[in-house]
């Protein structure tokens, strides 16, 4: 009794505990870090590889001459060689193939070759890209010797950021990783700290109710920002994730990190006071977490939905946090720039929260 | 006993639920230093007798006193200076019981070396067990030890021997004998009359919301004595938990 008693102590003593049990849980893990990290291992290395189209070489073909080696040169374009007819004709037909050259020595010399393709209704879009490829190389070859009688055409690249896959999938796990901790990690806590009559032994202390929520808010925060901070750096230094202005992005990214975990963690508190049962945690979870997973532009853009789906991803908040960590990442905007976003996501953290002060139960 | 000395006094004490009353008027007094038992069947009202007095569950009626804090105004002085087991209470989950002791040292304000803390209850062998992984005796015994670190005048123990086997009920009777020599009140519910018998200075019988009687066990035994009772059976000098520890033998065991 000598000395007063120290709520702040109470607090920490609290996310002290609720961090150890948060790292020794392998759900909180596997939410957190392994799921996303697949996804981002999964697009990291099929990122970058862009459009091919199959081009198979028709058996008996001339394959020393010009065009052969030209199309060879041509990224877009895949050779396949040594397929026999039989295997050709079905994989046109089912559009494993997407077209056939056939190149002979002209007999009557000149043109020196001839070149016949053909392309498949199976794969009406990879044909027009070799059709205006072939097209482009046959102007080239026939007119390599000749001086341009009406205009000659200079084309040239202007060197801008390589936006990669990563860039846009990383983000989007990150915000599916804090929506999942926030979410599942809150609502089971503090169901079974309410179920197991933990929570009911800390009211026997001296402790507050807020020390309660804030110590393990506190733990989760530190949790996931160092989930955070490793998903960006594995993604930065293994896939080129771009992080425009580098620890100042970085830090933006994990303070856009902490506000969107904040309103997660509400739908968390709801779900814990809502839930009947341990295992109604997880279907009722889902609902919250599922339709953000697939609609708040996680794995693509928004913008290539249906028009009336667009109002709904539209209303997500995980659809702001993703948009806000993309704009600071990618173009290296700050917190002010994206503070229609930030607004969006306290608007649903009042809602969400004034929700939770009415469901949540302590006992 | 100096009866002048009451830490707790309960007065009219109601508590009424939306559907039946369990608690209906009860009042009595606990005297610093003595363990006070709640005896009773369950439902009697036991339980939600002491967790008003924990300041866990409000009351509807009645004046309560804690060491001379009143339970409506000074709830947080009350809980600084009492030790509460709870029937059933779980912990932190995936924490080691060092851990634990940390935990509620942080909660109660107080500096405390955990271990030291372990060694008064015997479970210094089990610092880095999880709390889950104990048995029946040893959780008792650590959910005893959290009662204790913050150095309480008063101690409430709900039912802390149910379910334990013979051993591991005698050492926890000698462990609450001496917190209570060490200074302490404790206040304790149980069903055992033979514990109560052994290790209570006075007992209440609580039964459907009213204290039916309070007394010390000695005087209760007597006086149904004098009102005619006798036994059917004439008592021997040994009863068969006698028998059971003396052939299983008293000390403690590495699960109890």
């Amino acid at each position: 009794m000598s000395k007063p008693y120290n709520h702040t102590k109470a607090t920490l003593a609290l996310a002290k505990a609720s961090f150890r049990s948060i790292m020794r849980s392998p759900s909180a893990v596997v939410f957190t870090l392994a799921f996303p990290l697949v996804f981002i291992l999964v697009f990291g290395f099929l990122g970058g590889g862009g459009v091919k189209v199959d081009l198979a070489i028709a058996p008996g073909s001339d394959l020393e001459n010009p065009i052969i080696k030209a199309l060879e040169e041509i990224s877009v374009v895949h050779i396949i060689k040594d397929k026999d007819a039989a295997d050709i004709k079905t994989g046109l037909e089912k559009g494993h193939i997407d077209a056939l050259i056939d190149v002979q020595k002209n007999p009557s010399g000149k043109p020196a070759y001839l070149a016949d393709i053909k392309y498949t209704s199976a794969s009406i879009d990879k044909g027009n890209i070799l059709k205006s490829v072939v097209h482009n190389l046959m102007y080239t070859l026939n007119t390599k010797d000749v001086m341009p009688t009406v205009a000659q055409l200079n084309e040239s690249t202007v060197q801008g950021r390589i936006y990669r896959t990563i860039d846009f999938i990383l983000p989007g796990q990150l915000g599916f990783s804090l929506l999942s901790t926030g979410v599942f990690g809150t609502a089971f806590v503090f169901f079974n700290l309410r179920q197991t009559l933990v929570i009911k032994r800390f009211f026997a202390t001296p402790v507050r109710k807020s020390s309660i929520v804030f110590g393990e808010g506190i733990a989760r925060i530190g949790f996931a920002l160092l989930g955070a901070v490793f998903i960006i750096l594995l993604g930065h230094f293994f896939f080129h994730f771009t992080l425009i202005n580098g620890a100042i992005t970085v830090l933006n990214m994990l303070l856009l990190s902490i506000i969107g975990l904040i309103v997660f963690m509400g739908f968390g508190f709801v779900v814990s006071g809502v839930a009947k049962s341990e295992s109604t945690i997880p279907p009722i979870s889902n609902i919250i977490t599922l339709p953000q997973f697939l609609l708040s532009g996680t794995f693509f853009s928004i913008d290539a939905f249906p028009t009336w789906l667009q109002p709904i991803s539209r209303a997500l908040p995980l659809t702001y946090l993703n948009d806000a960590m993309r704009k600071v990442a990618f173009e290296g905007a700050g917190l002010w720039d994206v503070k229609h976003q930030i607004l969006i996501m306290v608007i649903w953290g009042i809602g969400i929260y004034a929700v939770a002060v009415k469901v949540f139960k302590w006992e | 006993m100096d009866k002048t000395n009451a830490i707790i006094s309960v007065k009219n004490l109601v508590k009424k639920y939306e559907d039946f009353t369990a608690v209906q008027g009860i009042s009595f007094d606990v005297y610093q230093n003595e363990i006070f038992g709640l005896l009773g069947p369950n439902g009697a009202g036991k339980t939600t007798t002491l967790e008003i007095i924990e300041t866990l569950r409000e009351k509807t009626s009645g004046e309560i006193t804690v060491d001379g804090y009143s339970v409506d105004k000074e709830a947080s002085k009350i809980k600084r200076i009492i030790g509460v087991q709870l029937q059933a209470a779980g912990y932190y989950p995936n924490l080691n019981l060092v851990e634990l002791m940390e935990l509620f040292s942080g909660l109660y304000g107080v500096d405390i070396k955990p271990m030291e803390m372990l060694e008064k209850v015997n479970l210094q062998d089990k610092a880095k067990a999880k709390y889950k992984a104990l048995s029946g005796g040893q959780k008792q015994r650590f959910s005893i030890a959290t009662t204790l670190i913050n150095s309480p005048k008063i101690i409430f123990l709900d039912e802390p021997t149910t379910g334990l086997d013979p051993q591991a009920r005698r050492n926890l009777w000698d462990l609450i004998i001496d917190i209570r020599n060490n200074g302490t009140t404790v206040v304790l519910t149980t069903h055992y009359m033979d514990e109560a018998e052994q290790l209570c200075d006075r007992v209440a019988f609580v039964e459907r919301g009213e204290i039916i009687a309070l007394d010390t066990p000695d005087n209760l035994i007597d006086q149904l004595i004098s009102s005619g009772f006798e036994r059917k059976k004439e008592v021997k000098k040994a009863n068969l938990e006698d028998v059971f520890i003396n052939l299983t033998g008293k000390e403690w065991r590495e699960d109890n």
